[in-house]
């Protein structure tokens, strides 16, 4: 398969573009493989791309129930960072921002990473002691990370509220420089073709209905493309974890609830690196198109839809306005929502089962886009290797039963608030 | 917006009210006579259907009384609500109809 290179951009400029192949093969499944990937989505891509790249094992199909890039991959706001106060999140998701830095040379697939900064700002001395403690932290962790004071902030971003009568004052701001966004669907594609040029399947438009077992292990899974054979099966489903393990007889410490993401008109250079507000729930960035793309909580209740509800728009919107008043009279172009697999802890899931052959990838919570590549390598090692990767050891399904959990902000076992 | 009938104040906008989860699990009986794994049970696995969900919501900015509502977490549909100690209407839809 053709490199993507100046060079071939040229021949195929001089040729109108008439002769770039396909990204990848459209192929009918097999009989049986030796690793089913359940989803189809950038972890389970990710996943299928480190099993045949580090681990050699290449009779892997990808299952996927609608397209490529259609699901939380292509949902989210876009943001990569690692900056977090935990160890077992801080080692975890460091590992990942470390494969971003070296992503389009990898997969030879541009997913315009770019590490511009991201900043959540601090509206209260309380709030500057949390921040402090956790760029320590992360610092101790060989994580990168700034503690700026309100001029600091205001030299980054003038044009934030810094009035007498800001409701919320800023005071400061915790900045991880290498933090940054990138393009999710090149992401998707990356990974997507990165897999399939080592030898792995992927295979659209086959939903997942049932598995057969044969006593702890799982022998095949039926699908809406017939029954399919095979040797271990990984999960990554986001939102719908929790109905596929159904059909695996297992239940989970998990809920499904609606985040909803906005894009605005696009506009000039403006907002040059990630900002996120510290008295609320919100994150903002701007594309390489110019549009804002911004974001802030859940619903808040249980939910399968896809779309959110208007009262968290207002929210959302509120909230922009109190941090950035020049977003007033903008108007928003689009907006979506994507399935959360919000866990009871705020942290993932990437383990074993109490099913043999059968590997747990969940419970992202607002977050998992930027776990992307971390995700895929130690789900990778957990399934070749059948036993955790030192970096998801304390990810793992067992936690919630030994009382290990990872509860970065400390909120209790209240999917919502996570 | 999700329309919530309270039974105290009629049907309301569903942001007077905070969500407060799952209303199929019941705390252990006996604390002392129950196992971790009970614990574990009732504090962290849940059901999470696609379709009816029996849940709680707090009406905060009404009449304060927890409403107990079963609705479709596909449709954002209100199938019943109720008191918490009601059994509602459809309450026997196995999970996820």
């Amino acid at each position: 398969m053709a490199e993507y290179s100046v060079l071939s951009l040229v021949r195929n400029a001089l040729g109108g573009h008439r002769r770039w192949i396909r990204a990848w093969r459209d192929p009918e499944p097999k009989k049986r493989y030796d690793v089913l990937i359940v989803g189809g989505g950038g972890h389970g891509l990710a996943t299928a791309y480190y099993l045949a790249r580090n681990h050699g094992i290449t009779d892997v199909a990808v299952l996927e129930k609608g397209w490529i890039g259609g699901g939380n991959v292509g949902r989210n706001t876009t943001i990569v960072r690692s900056n977090y106060l935990l160890d077992g999140n801080n080692h975890f998701y460091e590992h990942s921002l470390k494969l971003w830095e070296g992503l389009s040379r990898e997969l030879n697939y541009n997913v315009m990473f770019s590490q511009r900064g991201v900043l959540n700002l601090a509206h209260s001395d309380g709030q500057m002691d949390a921040y402090a403690r956790r760029g320590n932290a992360m610092r101790l962790n060989g994580v990168d990370s700034e503690l700026l004071d309100r001029n600091g902030v205001r030299r980054l971003y003038p044009y934030l509220d810094y009035s007498a009568n800001a409701r919320f004052p800023i005071y400061g701001g915790l900045l991880q420089p290498r933090g940054g966004t990138a393009r999710h669907d090149a992401v998707a594609w990356g990974f997507a073709r990165g897999a399939d040029r080592l030898g792995v399947d992927i295979i659209q438009n086959c939903e997942v209905t049932g598995f057969e077992r044969s006593g702890d292990r799982i022998t095949g899974v039926q699908t809406t493309r017939g029954t399919i054979g095979c040797g271990r099966v990984g999960m990554a489903v986001a939102g719908n974890t929790s109905r596929v393990a159904q059909m695996a007889g297992l239940e989970l410490p998990i809920e499904s609830h609606v985040l909803q993401a906005f894009v605005t008109e696009p506009l000039k250079p403006l907002i040059d690196g990630v900002i996120t507000f510290g008295a609320g729930h919100f994150y903002i960035s701007q594309s390489d198109k110019g549009g804002l793309v911004l974001g802030g909580d859940i619903d808040f209740y249980n939910s399968y839809a896809q779309r959110g509800n208007l009262p968290t728009v207002e929210h959302v919107m509120a909230n922009g306005c109190a941090m950035m008043p020049n977003l007033r009279r903008l108007r928003i172009l689009r907006s979506w929502g994507g399935i959360m697999d919000m866990s009871m802890d705020g942290s993932p899931i990437i383990s074993k089962t109490p099913i043999d052959n059968l590997y747990l990838n969940a419970g992202w919570c607002y977050g998992g886009f930027k776990a992307t590549p971390g995700s895929g390598w130690v789900f990778a090692h957990t399934i070749a290797e059948d036993r955790p990767h030192r970096f998801n050891e304390p990810l793992s399904l067992g936690r919630f039963t030994t009382g290990h959990l990872l509860d970065e902000g400390g909120k209790g076992p209240t999917p919502k608030l996570h | 917006m999700i329309r919530i009938p309270c039974p105290y104040c009629g049907p309301r906008d569903h942001d007077e009210f905070s969500y407060a989860g799952d209303a199929t699990k019941v705390r252990p009986a006996d604390p002392a006579a129950a196992t971790p794994e009970d614990w574990h049970r009732y504090v962290y696995l849940r059901d999470n259907p696609r379709g009816a969900h029996l849940e709680y919501w707090h009406h905060v900015q009404g009449c304060r009384a927890y409403v107990k509502v079963l609705r479709d977490t596909a449709t954002h549909e209100v199938l019943a609500a109720g008191l918490p100690s009601d059994d509602l209407p459809f309450e026997d839809l196995e999970a996820g109809r």
